[in-house]
């Protein structure tokens, strides 16, 4: 295809010639089927150290979720689901924190969704290659990587002071939607490029205008997929908890928002206040686990259903 | 019977970014005749058809030098509008690539981006459409399925249809027949008879009996260059040049 | 109708042109406002002081502003992460594009994904409740909250990341390639090792980076599990307090606008700084070394 890859086909060759050092010889005073023994039983073992790294992973996820199940589900019931904490947080349930994370998740949806898809669309569809395309997936892959808690300060200093929302779910709705754009933007881009440049063509063969082309042809193909990055953003945006630390969330509040600027309980956030500064860390540790538990099967739940819808999409379109 | 000139392609110089694909084409294509553009791959047949409703447009690091005029005016001159001019000339694609609407709104796609709304103009469009492309007594029962249940010839010929619709003066074919069966090709090119009674037909194809079969006049292309056009009964019997006869003779290709 | 027509397509494409420069516009205004916010605190106190003070006391008076223990604690923190997880996310990603069978890689991709969705503070509890009191008993040591304990949360957050990279990159090394090394006599293994890693190197080190850059960036984690002493650590049990999570505990009680609110949004210019930079490279490495023939990020 180019050079570059001949270049590497020559290092290949010239890993051939380096034959007194490596695997490829099969000349010398060993005889060269012990030899061969000894190598597929390398092969042997590194593939089961590889097996067993891949298989750590779930090892993993199932002590969290097992910890977090055995010992969270005695705390859920439907009064810890419909009630509001009482007694400092030491009885009683989490509804306004169930409630917070949703409109702090949607809120965030409803803010990053629009804008990353249009940036998708703009991406895939009408740049063309070139130094502002680079410009601007340079600003998304750096937004991606600033750390929670800058977004958190970002959105006190602007939201919360510099524009005068206040710690307010509004705030924090910006913030995650901040955060979760580049989510969305990446999903949205994999969707895009997934719909045949022949239907492209052919809209546009038949006298169509491109955005009639990616109104009418291009985005309904797209669609699943992009809902699928759009679950995603939300997940993440639910899970979060720095970003929301210093412009959503208190430790406390007894009634459920009433309007955009008010403050909100959020599971997250909660999670983290029982856990290191309420009074009896160790007496409401079941209303920790109880949490935890609620957290994550919002997440997981939502994200294995992302999964398995985008796996049987992959599958149709094959 | 006097025959009306309806493209021409005139001095077309085409790149991609350094690479020249066309070199300095000159071509002339008639009312109700069928031409065929023949030569081995990467000759710049398709190239040069892409050319013709602008298709090449979408390439950005691609570059056009030269004319093509329609109806004698230049279809690169800055003052044309690139929609309007592919409403005027369809094309169909060497896969069939039917949207995954129904067989319906597949049809009347064309017409709708248009802005034609009304239910009855429509259906009547569309019933038209697919009898010319020799098609609708195959599905007007289920003109509400999706296209994709269609076989591929099927699929071909309602991209065919689609393309009517939209009442094109000139047909752009790119291969229609390379992805389908004998049977299916057979009506592909029954079809073109017919339609070339009402349109500029010009069709690229890597089949020469495909060309002789269907064409009236046949272009050979060779690596970027127009090499001979001549009647296509003349052009297959008694070539001018020796690198014509060598390919249709299967001497190289 | 035409001219109307031609109005709507440049004003859609000017739309979808200026919307997708909102990522590069919240990166702007980031960068603003953590500067505006962070850089009255060098009235106070010099830069130099400020970088290698070792001592931060904010609230004590006069306060020390030294985030030096801060740096070394994140920095830390990253590297005995990164050692856990780059082995193991390289390695996973390795069986899953060439040995694993499709259909244990349908099961174990999914899996990796979960556990990157896992929300952080759900980690950090599980450090602080399960894994502390276990390493804390284990190794006879004073708390179970420290340095090693967040690195061992942190690379589990980061092995996703680097795994799933890496994988696309492994992947999409042309099966060309596999093939001429195979039809040599090399085992698959010995083809893995001398072909296939080194064709995809430069999409494995993005892996790395970003994977990198996201631990120093995770703020729950360290803020629960790392123990939260200001001190350069001296050992892997010792209790740290890395930036980020220093910039969470704080900032709530950090009078408004005072100097320790100011120094703690010069903290987090730093932090900004560290990702900034591995994201930048990640980039750099990711176009500058391309992988060859169809393989590319």
């Amino acid at each position: 295809m180019n050079s570059s890859r001949v270049e590497t086909m020559d290092d290949f060759v010239s890993l051939k010639s380096k034959k007194e050092k490596g695997f490829f010889d099969n000349s010398g005073p060993e005889s060269s089927r012990s030899r061969l023994a000894r190598r597929k039983f390398f092969q042997k073992l590194l593939f089961i150290m590889f097996r067993i790294a891949a298989g750590l992973n779930g090892v993993v996820l199932l002590i969290i979720v097992y910890y977090l199940v055995s010992n969270g589900w005695r705390a859920i019931n439907w009064t810890f689901l419909t009630q509001a904490p009482m007694d400092s947080m030491t009885k009683g349930g989490i509804l306004p924190c169930i409630v917070g994370t949703f409109l702090l998740g949607v809120g965030a949806l409803v803010v990053a969704f629009p804008i990353g898809v249009a940036s998708a669309i703009y991406i895939n569809e009408y740049a063309r290659p070139g130094k502002v395309l680079r410009i601007v997936r340079l600003g998304i892959s750096n937004l991606a990587g600033v750390p929670s808690v800058v977004f958190g300060l970002f959105g006190l200093a602007f939201f919360v002071i510099y524009l005068e929302m206040g710690v307010s779910l509004l705030a924090g709705a910006l913030t995650l939607g901040a955060m979760s754009l580049p989510v969305i933007i990446g999903s949205s881009e994999e969707a895009l490029k997934a719909v045949p440049n022949t239907y492209r063509e052919a809209s546009l063969g038949l006298g169509a205008t491109k955005w009639q082309t990616i109104w009418r042809v291009v985005l309904p193909s797209a669609l699943p997929g992009i809902l699928t990055g759009g679950i995603l953003g939300l997940s993440r945006a639910a899970g979060e908890t720095a970003p929301i630390m210093f412009t959503a969330a208190v430790f406390f509040t007894p009634r459920l928002p009433k309007s955009v600027f008010d403050e909100v309980m959020a599971l997250p956030y909660h999670i983290y206040v029982l856990a290191t500064a309420g009074t009896e860390i160790e007496a409401t540790r079941h209303l920790q686990y109880g949490t935890a538990l609620v957290l994550i099967v919002m997440v997981l739940g939502l994200n294995l259903v992302a999964i398995i819808w985008r796996s049987r999409l992959r599958r149709k379109m094959k | 019977m006097e025959k009306k000139l309806k493209m021409a392609s005139k001095n077309l110089n085409f790149y991609y970014g350094d690479f020249k694909a066309l070199h300095d084409v000159h071509l002339d294509f008639y009312e109700n005749e069928v031409t065929a553009l023949i030569g081995p791959s990467g000759c710049g047949k398709s190239t040069f058809l892409r050319c013709l409703n602008r298709m090449n447009d979408l390439i950005p690091i691609s570059r056009v030098e030269g004319e093509i005029l329609l109806d004698g005016a230049n279809i690169y001159a800055p003052s044309v509008d690139v929609v309007n001019l592919r409403s005027r000339i369809g094309m169909v694609f060497q896969k069939p690539n039917p949207f995954p609407k129904t067989i319906f709104e597949n049809v009347a796609y064309g017409l709708r981006v248009n802005g034609n709304r009304d239910r009855a103009y429509l259906a009547h469009r569309v019933e038209e459409s697919l009898k010319r492309a020799a098609l609708w007594e195959e599905v007007k029962d289920r003109l509400n399925d999706s296209a994709l249940g269609l076989s591929g010839g099927q699929q071909q010929r309602l991209c065919i249809a689609r393309a009517l619709a939209v009442e094109p003066e000139v047909l752009l074919m790119d291969e229609p027949a390379s992805a389908l069966d004998p049977i299916a090709t057979q009506k592909i090119e029954e079809l073109i008879h017919q339609l070339k009674e009402n349109y500029t037909i010009i069709i690229v194809t890597h089949n020469m009996q495909q060309a002789a079969r269907v064409s009236d006049i046949t272009a050979f292309f060779y690596i970027g260059k127009l090499i001979e056009i001549g009647e296509t009964d003349a052009l297959f019997t008694r070539p001018r040049l020796k690198q014509t006869e060598e390919y249709i003779t299967g001497r190289f290709g | 109708m035409v001219m109307r027509r031609q109005l709507k397509e440049k004003f859609m494409r000017n739309l979808f042109t200026l919307v997708a420069f909102a990522s590069i516009a919240i990166l702007l205004a980031i960068t603003i406002f953590l500067f505006k916010e962070g850089l009255p605190v060098f009235n106070l106190i010099s830069v130099k002081d400020f970088f290698f003070g070792i001592y931060w006391y904010p609230t004590s008076d006069p306060p020390d502003f030294g985030i030096f223990p801060l740096i070394v604690a994140s920095i830390s923190v990253t590297l005995l992460s990164a050692s856990i997880a780059i082995p193991l996310g390289v390695m996973t990603a390795v069986y899953l594009a060439e040995v694993a069978s499709p259909r244990v890689r349908e099961l174990i991709k999914p899996i990796v994904e979960l556990l990157a969705a896992l929300p952080s503070v759900v980690i950090g509890f599980f450090g602080m409740v399960v894994v502390a009191p276990f390493l804390q008993n284990t190794f006879n040591i004073a708390t179970g909250l420290n340095l090693f304990n967040a690195s061992l949360m942190l690379a589990f957050m980061s092995i996703p990341t680097i795994c799933s990279i890496s994988e696309d990159a492994v992947y999409s090394v042309p099966d060309a390639l596999r093939e001429a090394s195979l039809a040599l006599g090399a085992t698959h293994l010995e083809t893995i090792f001398r072909v296939v890693l080194p064709a995809a190197v430069s999409g494995i080190c993005t892996a790395i980076i970003l994977g990198m850059s996201r631990a120093i960036g995770e703020t729950m984690v360290v803020l629960m599990v790392a123990g939260g002493a200001a001190m350069v650590p001296s050992s892997i049990f010792d209790p740290v307090r890395a930036m980020p999570g220093s910039i969470a505990a704080e900032m709530a009680e950090a009078p408004f606008r005072g100097d320790h609110y100011h120094a703690l949004f010069a903290t987090a210019i730093v932090l900004f700084m560290f990702t900034f930079l591995f994201n930048l490279i990640a980039d750099y490495m990711s176009h500058k070394y391309r992988q060859v023939g169809d393989a590319t990020l």
